[in-house]
């Protein structure tokens, strides 16, 4: 029987080309990471009539916009709306591919780390980037908050440093693990059921215990689905604070 | 007894699921002992309840994945 790790085996399909001795090839993870764009933009092609009375497609087109909209000018503020496209572009990555890896046979791109830390590490470049495009080495204050008496400067300094450095990190283990976990969670109750049944006999009644808990983890990992695509672009908003909320940090 | 090892290792970087539950425990029993004293305010703070959830899970489960590591890498 396949071990709960099996699912998140990478198979090379075909070589494209080489970049400096290494083979960039099509993958399977690959191939679901274009399923879940094209369903992206497949749904936003359906959801995108311009009516002034909105039809059904087109209010969920609508609420999800307001939704991201709502976000990006809550947690930064309306001016941090030219940023609104790339969170509302990496949410709807998140959570459709987490949602493309619930349904079977279909492969969890950002259960692999190189994936979500991809995304990580181009949040924190986009931070530092345009932090210091608009403040200039200005922007370097947020590691050294204003107001302290001096010699805490000496302990808080390097404490910033490592908590902002530490964001990245975060971010990506933080999306990574969960899909893991909670994979490797359905595949293990799933695994006992078919040891149940296979033992046959009065074991076998026994079956409906984990076939039950099997229901209530798929529930539990769509709710994780759609939370931790909440949850990295709420945190992307609130790195994003950093540009321009300097001063008061 | 090296594979005896790995699964007291494993076993032993499950146990980060006591602090993520005994978090997520505390944060939805501060916020419903919140709630119901004030309950005009509950409904926008589920933003950040669900933040703090996702946040406080997180955490266990770098343990658990840790666990899965150990166990079948």
């Amino acid at each position: 029987m396949a071990g709960p790790m099996e699912q998140f085996k990478i198979e090379k399909e075909a070589d494209l080309f080489e970049i400096a001795g290494q083979t960039v090839s099509w993958t399977n993870s690959s191939f679901w990471m274009v399923v879940s764009v094209v369903l992206i933009i497949g749904f936003f092609v359906l959801t995108m009539r311009g009516k002034l009375i909105p039809g059904r497609m087109q209010s969920m087109g609508e609420l999800s916009y307001e939704f991201i909209a709502n976000m990006v000018r809550d947690t930064v503020g309306p001016e941090a709306m030219r940023f609104m496209p790339y969170v509302f572009a990496i949410f709807f990555f998140i959570l459709f591919a987490n949602l493309i890896g619930m349904n079977p046979y279909a492969f969890t791109t950002t259960s692999h780390l190189a994936v979500t830390a991809a995304l990580a590490i181009f949040t924190i470049l986009i931070v530092m980037v345009a932090g210091i495009v608009k403040n200039g080495l200005g922007w370097f204050k947020i590691f050294a908050p204003s107001g302290l008496p001096l010699p805490m400067y000496i302990i808080i300094i390097p404490i910033e440093i490592i908590s902002f450095l530490s964001r990245p990190v975060t971010l990506a283990v933080r999306l990574f693990a969960n899909m893991v976990a909670g994979h490797v969670l359905l595949k293990l109750f799933a695994i006992f059921a078919a040891f149940l049944l296979a033992k046959g006999g009065i074991t076998s009644v026994g079956v409906i215990l984990p076939v039950v808990g099997t229901l209530g983890i798929v529930a539990l990992e769509f709710l994780v689905a759609a939370l931790q695509a909440f949850v990295f672009a709420i945190l992307t908003c609130v790195y994003l604070n950093d540009v321009y909320h300097v001063g008061h940090h | 007894m090296e594979e005896a090892a790995r699964y007291i290792g494993a076993g032993l970087a499950g146990t980060a699921l006591i602090g993520a539950g005994v978090g997520i425990g505390s944060i939805f029993s501060k916020y419903l002992e919140g709630a119901l004293r004030n309950p005009s305010a509950a409904a926008s703070q589920q933003t950040n309840l669900l933040l703090g959830f996702a946040l406080c899970e997180a955490t266990g489960l770098f343990g658990f994945v840790l666990a899965m590591i150990i166990l079948f890498v």
